[in-house]
C-alpha cells in the first residue's frame, strides 16, 4: 500500500536578526491512508514547523525550505504553484491549531467562517453552504447549531471553539487532518471530549490524522504510530505499543521516566533530564541530545547517528544500545 | 504552640468579585463567586494539592489565602497570624512567612530588573539584610540553592529559559525564609523534561527547609506524585479531600471520578482498555452557579435532591471528606 503523504529529508530554516534558526534538520516520514500518526516532542523541536512546511504555511522570508519533498498522492507539494496549493489546503489536507481563539476571526460570525471554507472549495450557494455548516456543527456536538451560526467566536468556550475549528477542518472531507496540539489549551475533561470526538470522526470520515503534541499521555490511546522529535530531528519512530513498552532511544526513555503516573502510587523521585534543549541558532553537530544523555559516548558528540532499524517498523537515531550501554 | 497544630487553617473562606454596570455610577449587579466557602488545614511540612479545572477558583483561593485579594468573609490563619483581619504590620510578618511561586515565569519577573534585584526584593522589603554587600551574598547563596550559577546575578529575565526563570521565582520565594509557599501551577508552563527538574527541586527544598506547600495544579498525575493530601475544587467549592492514594484509588465524588478518568495514561494498552467518563458541557458560570449541588448539571448520577439541596461536607472514611448526596 502506498503512503498518503511521504515527506523526505525536509529541512526548514529561519533567517532572523539573531542568525539562522535550524528548525527542522532532515525529517523523513510517511503516513498511510486511515492511519493516525503522532509527532511528539518538546517546544522548539520542530514538530509544528515541519508540518507547516509541508502545507507551505511557513512565511518565506524569513523561513526557507532548504531541501525536501512532500509527496502527496503522487505529486510533490513543494512543486505546486500557490494556486494549486490553495486547492490542497482545507480540501485535501486540513489543519487545526492549538489556540482556537487566535485561529478564528473574532469579527466574523462562525457561520460566515464555515461557509467561507465550504464555498472556497466547493461549487455551492450560500443557502446550501449554511445547511452544510449546520450539519457539520451538529456532527461536532454543538447544540442548537442553526442559532449558533450567528454567534461570534467570543461567545463560545474554549472547547466549543475547538469543535468549531474541527467542523471547519472537516467541511470538505479531507483525507488528512493535521492536528497541532489541539487539546493543549483545554482542561482535562474537555480534552477527553475533544480526543473522543476526533477519534469518532476519524472512523466516520476515513481520514488519516497527524496529531502533533508534547504530551505522551494523550497520544497513547489515540495513535497507531509515534514519531519522537528532538532539535529538529527524528530520534525514534515506532508502533505505539512498542514505543511505550520498549523505548530504544535515550530521549524517549528519559521522557517516559520524567512523567508521573495518575494510575500508580509514587515509588520514586521523578527522573529529570539535566540541562535544556539545544540552541537552534547553532547548526547541530553530532547527536543533539548528547549533552543531556546519560549514555553518550565520544562518537555521539561528533557524529550524528542515522535512523536505523532496530525492530519491526521501529527505528532510532542513536549510536548506543541502551540495554547494554555499549555501542551498537 | 505545638507542632501538632496545623500551620495553615482556612475556615469558610469566601471571595466574591463584584460585577458592576455603568461607568460613572457603578451599580453592583452580581458577583463572581470565585471561592464560596472553603475550609481545610495544612500541617507543617505537608504538601496539600488543590486541583480543578480552569475557573474553579483554585488560584483565587491561593491568592486570597496570602492576602493578595482581600477575603469577602471567612478566616485564614497562617502560623497564628490571621491574614484576613491583619493590620499592615502583621501583614508584613505574614508575607515574610508565606510566599508564592507563580504560574507564568515570563510574566512574574520584572523584565527591567536584574536577577539580583528580583531575588533581593523580599530582603529589602522586609529589611532582613540591610547591607548591600551581604544582601548580594545571600542572593548568590539562594541562586546556588535552586541550582543556578551565582555568576548570573546581573542578567535580565529575558536571557533565561522558562525552567531557569521558574528557578529564579523559587529563589525569590525562598529569600525571606518562609514557612509556607503557595505554588500556583509552577510547572504547567514548562516542558516535560524541565517539569521534573523543578518538581524535584521543590521537593529537595521542602526537605531542606521543612517547607509547607499548597500546590495548585490541574495536572492530576503530578499532584499524585508530589502531594500528601489532595483537595478537589469545583465552581468555588471543595467537593472532595483525602490522602492522595485514597483519593486516586477510591474517589467518592462523581466529579473526582470523571476528572481522574479523563487524565491520559502514557500506556497505550491500559489507556485503550479503561472506561472514560466523558462529562457533558463546560463548567458553568460562577456568576450564576447552579442550585443545589453545583455539579448536578454535568453529573451522571444527579437526581431531584441534587438540584435543590446543597450537599453536606461528610467524612466517609478517616480523613476522607466529600460533599455529595450519593453514597
Amino acid at each position: 500500500m502506498s503512503s498518503l503523504l511521504e515527506v523526505s529529508d525536509l529541512r526548514t530554516r529561519f533567517h532572523t536578526a539573531e542568525g539562522t534558526v535550524f528548525a527542522v534538520n532532515g525529517i523523513s516520514l510517511h503516513i498511510d491512508e486511515d492511519e493516525t500518526l503522532a509527532i511528539v516532542g518538546e517546544s522548539g523541536c520542530g514538530k509544528s514547523v515541519s508540518m507547516l512546511s509541508v502545507l507551505r504555511l511557513i512565511p518565506i522570508p524569513p523561513g526557507e525550505i532548504v531541501t525536501g519533498a512532500a509527496i502527496y498522492s503522487g505529486h510533490d507539494l513543494f512543486k505546486y504553484t500557490e494556486d494549486e496549493m490553495e486547492d490542497i489546503r482545507g480540501k485535501e489536507i486540513s489543519m487545526i491549531f492549538q489556540d482556537p481563539m487566535t485561529s478564528l476571526n473574532p469579527v466574523l460570525t462562525i457561520g460566515r467562517q464555515i461557509t467561507e471554507a465550504l464555498r472556497a472549495h466547493l461549487p455551492t450557494d450560500q443557502k446550501t453552504a449554511e445547511d452544510q455548516a449546520v450539519e457539520l456543527l451538529e456532527k461536532v456536538g454543538l447544540s442548537d447549531p442553526r442559532q449558533r451560526l450567528k454567534d461570534y467566536p467570543h461567545q463560545f468556550s474554549g472547547g466549543m471553539r475547538q469543535r468549531v475549528m474541527i467542523a471547519m477542518a472537516l467541511s470538505c472531507s479531507p483525507s488528512l487532518l493535521i492536528a497541532d496540539e489541539p487539546t493543549t489549551a483545554l482542561d482535562v475533561t474537555i480534552q477527553a471530549q475533544i480526543t473522543e470526538l476526533v477519534a469518532q470522526l476519524r472512523d466516520q470520515y476515513h481520514m488519516a490524522i497527524i496529531w502533533i503534541t508534547h504530551d505522551l499521555g494523550v497520544v497513547a490511546g489515540l495513535a497507531e504510530r509515534v514519531v519522537v522529535m528532538y532539535a529538529g530531528l527524528m530520534v525514534e519512530e515506532a508502533e505505539v505499543d512498542d514505543l511505550y513498552e520498549d523505548p530504544r532511544h535515550p530521549y524517549t526513555l528519559a521522557l517516559l521516566a520524567a512523567l508521573p503516573r495518575v494510575d500508580r502510587r509514587r515509588d520514586r523521585r521523578l527522573k529529570s533530564i539535566p540541562g535544556a534543549p539545544p540552541n537552534l541558532l547553532v547548526e547541530p553537530h553530532g547527536c543533539p541530545f548528547a549533552p543531556r544523555c546519560e549514555f553518550a559516548l565520544e562518537r555521539c558528540k561528533v557524529e550524528n547517528p542515522p535512523l536505523t532499524e532496530v525492530g519491526r517498523s521501529h527505528t532510532i537515531a542513536c549510536w548506543v544500545d541502551i540495554k547494554t550501554g555499549a555501542p551498537r | 504552640m505545638t507542632d501538632s497544630q496545623p500551620l495553615v487553617i482556612v475556615e469558610n473562606l469566601v471571595k466574591h468579585f463584584p460585577v458592576t454596570r455603568g461607568i460613572v455610577f457603578q451599580r453592583r449587579v452580581g458577583a463572581v463567586r470565585a471561592v464560596d466557602g472553603i475550609s481545610f488545614t495544612i500541617d507543617r511540612g505537608e504538601t496539600l494539592g488543590l486541583v480543578g479545572e480552569s475557573g474553579c477558583g483554585k488560584t483565587t483561593a491561593g491568592r486570597t489565602m496570602l492576602g493578595l485579594y482581600p477575603a469577602s468573609s471567612g478566616s485564614v490563619i497562617i502560623d497564628d497570624h490571621d491574614v484576613c483581619c491583619a493590620k499592615i504590620k502583621e501583614m508584613q510578618i505574614v508575607h515574610q512567612k508565606a510566599q508564592m511561586i507563580f504560574q507564568d515565569p515570563y510574566a512574574s519577573l520584572n523584565p527591567r530588573w536584574t536577577v539580583n534585584a528580583i531575588v533581593s526584593e523580599p530582603l529589602r522589603v522586609h529589611k532582613l539584610i540591610p547591607k548591600d554587600r551581604e544582601r548580594s551574598e545571600r542572593v548568590k547563596e539562594l541562586l546556588s540553592l535552586v541550582g543556578m550559577s551565582s555568576r548570573l546575578v546581573n542578567r535580565f529575565p529575558h536571557e533565561f529559559s522558562g525552567g531557569q526563570r521558574q528557578r529564579i521565582g523559587v529563589a525569590r520565594a525562598l529569600a525571606s525564609n518562609p514557612l509556607f509557599i503557595v505554588c500556583d501551577e509552577p510547572i504547567s508552563a514548562l516542558d516535560v523534561s524541565i517539569q521534573a527538574q523543578v518538581v524535584n527541586l521543590l521537593e529537595d527544598l521542602q526537605d531542606q527547609f521543612s517547607l509547607t506547600y499548597l500546590f495548585i495544579a490541574h495536572d492530576l498525575s503530578m499532584v499524585r506524585h508530589i502531594c500528601d493530601r489532595v483537595a478537589v475544587m469545583y465552581l468555588g467549592w471543595i467537593v472532595e479531600l483525602a490522602e492522595r492514594n485514597e483519593l486516586y484509588e477510591h474517589p467518592l465524588h462523581p466529579y473526582t471520578t470523571a476528572l481522574l478518568s479523563a487524565v491520559p495514561i502514557p500506556d497505550p494498552k491500559k489507556d485503550r482498555a479503561r472506561r472514560r467518563i466523558i462529562l457533558p458541557g463546560d463548567v458553568p458560570s460562577p456568576i450564576n452557579p447552579p442550585s443545589g449541588c453545583r455539579f448536578h448539571p454535568r453529573c451522571p448520577l444527579a437526581d431531584d435532591r441534587c438540584k435543590s439541596e446543597i450537599p453536606e461536607w461528610r467524612e466517609m472514611a478517616p480523613g476522607h471528606f466529600v460533599a455529595c448526596h450519593k453514597d
